[in-house]
């Protein structure tokens, strides 16, 4: 037998041999996959955002799958879209999902915030935070050095003016920013609201004034002004309650400093 | 005492002398690719050594009572590859119905290894180099465990490197090549080590 008729049975040999055996260990060894959480992992957007509260996508769809009665409306950046298809894949009554979008509660960019000392450590806010409170004189605010755009998983957030932007467009509400932030700055709203107010510092209002001149003073103007009474002064600093609000945006316009800020938050869901 | 020292031996040479990543320059499509967090590439490192073993341990009598014998050297690369493929299947498929919890941590990573060259070259090198069955399993542990060693290295490399600023140029790929290079020149040090330790 020629020697190149006799390599290509070998090699034909040997593959139809391991073929063979995978074929069998396949039939034999398959594991049943739970085809419903297959099904409903197909339906959630792979984002592994966390923002369930499961370990990402898959722990999500397995919780759905096994555990009866998980509710299949914790998906956020899926929004309603999602917790419809789950809800047909289940077949259970579909929940109305409450879209988020993150908003960094604070005015005091290079402008407006005066600054303490110079940081020249690593470029992450927790480090930062932990040398006397970061660069700026206001220990509340945002630090700038975007810890939250790195763990932005839809790049939606970037620093302009030393503090950071969300970009509400790429913005699906998972919620990653707000836990990152050492200062805990950035707040979750339901995307339906039109009025936010941008400072987080609790401190009086002189003292407010001595260190960012965009924060939050309680003059109390806000408060007068508001035709729904929605608005009060917690610990210093101005707090809309959104079940009275209609977005009329008086306050916005009254407010001395400009922290209360109006604008479409629309998510990334509206569009 | 002769047999440990042998066995020292040829795990110092190819985990710090003859690193497959760092030296001969095989495996470096995971390298690059998975090296981007610790805890992937120690798991790709890990899932490396138990390939490699089993490769070698299905590869090394196929060479020696099979294809040897019949004059059919010449089909080893073909048949290595076939056998190697087929078997990481095989063994994702036992893994996947009898051990659940390992294939969790090693599944993402085996179907990557099933042709990578590293484990086809630490198979082949172990016949080229003459090694009998015992040997050539020291050795594919030395090896797995120079590339579990070069994959956590390049890891903390990398991390430091996700913080710094290099020149809009150099952004990614080629900054990560030139990182590489440089972990590959600190370890061409250990050259020679192993004579000194152990004579020739």
């Amino acid at each position: 037998m020629s020697p190149i008729l006799l390599a290509i049975i070998v090699v034909t040999l040997i593959g139809l041999l391991c073929g063979a055996v995978l074929a069998v260990a396949s039939h034999f060894m398959s594991v049943p996959l739970n085809e419903t959480e297959v099904k409903v992992r197909e339906c959630l957007p792979g984002a592994n955002c966390g923002a369930c509260g499961f370990t990402g996508c898959d722990g999500y769809a397995h919780a759905l799958a096994e555990t009866p009665g998980t509710k299949t409306n914790l998906c956020v950046p899926g929004a309603d879209a999602v917790a419809k298809k789950i809800a047909d894949v289940l077949g259970v009554e579909s929940e109305d999902v409450i879209e988020q979008v993150a908003f960094v509660r604070c005015s005091g960019d290079c402008f407006n915030q005066k600054r303490r000392h110079e940081y020249e450590g690593i470029e992450s806010c927790r480090a930062a935070q932990m040398l006397y409170g970061g660069e700026g004189m206001c220990s509340f605010g945002c630090l700038g050095f975007g810890d939250c755009a790195k763990a932005c998983p839809q790049d939606a957030i970037c620093i302009e003016n030393s503090i950071a932007h969300v970009d509400t467009r790429k913005c699906i509400g998972c919620g990653l920013c707000a836990k990152t932030c050492p200062n805990h700055v950035i707040e979750l709203f339901p995307d339906i609201r039109r009025v936010v107010v941008a400072c987080s510092n609790h401190e009086k209002g002189a003292a407010v004034r001595q260190k960012c001149s965009g924060g939050c003073i309680a003059c109390g103007l806000c408060v007068r002004n508001c035709e729904q009474g929605a608005i009060s002064l917690v610990n210093n600093l101005a707090s809309i309650d959104y079940d009275k609000c209609v977005s009329c945006g008086v306050c916005e316009s009254k407010c001395p400093v400009h922290a209360i800020k109006l604008a479409d938050f629309s998510g990334s869901h509206r569009f | 005492m002769e047999t440990f020292k042998l066995m020292l031996k040829i795990i110092m040479t190819s985990v710090l002398v003859n690193n497959y990543v760092l030296s001969k320059f095989l495996g470096i499509c995971p390298f690059l690719g998975v090296s981007k967090k610790l805890d992937q590439a120690s798991g790709m490192g890990v899932a490396v050594i138990f390939v490699m073993l089993l490769a070698t341990a299905v590869t090394w009598p196929i060479q020696t009572y099979l294809l040897d014998p019949n004059g059919m050297g010449y089909l080893q690369t073909i048949v290595f590859i076939l056998v190697i493929a087929a078997l990481v299947q095989f063994v994702e498929i036992v893994l996947k119905k009898y051990i659940p919890s390992l294939h969790s941590s090693l599944g993402v990573y085996l179907p990557l290894i099933t042709t990578n060259c590293a484990v086809l070259g630490v198979t082949i090198n172990n016949i080229t180099d003459g090694y009998n069955f015992f040997e050539s399993m020291v050795s594919s542990l030395g090896c797995g465990l120079g590339f579990l060693l070069a994959m956590v290295i390049f890891a903390g490399v990398r991390e430091r490197m996700e913080e710094s600023e290099p020149p809009k140029a150099f952004r990614g790929i080629p900054i990560t090549l030139a990182a590489a290079s440089i972990v590959s020149l600190a370890f061409y040090g250990f050259g020679g080590i192993v004579t000194s330790l152990f004579g020739e």
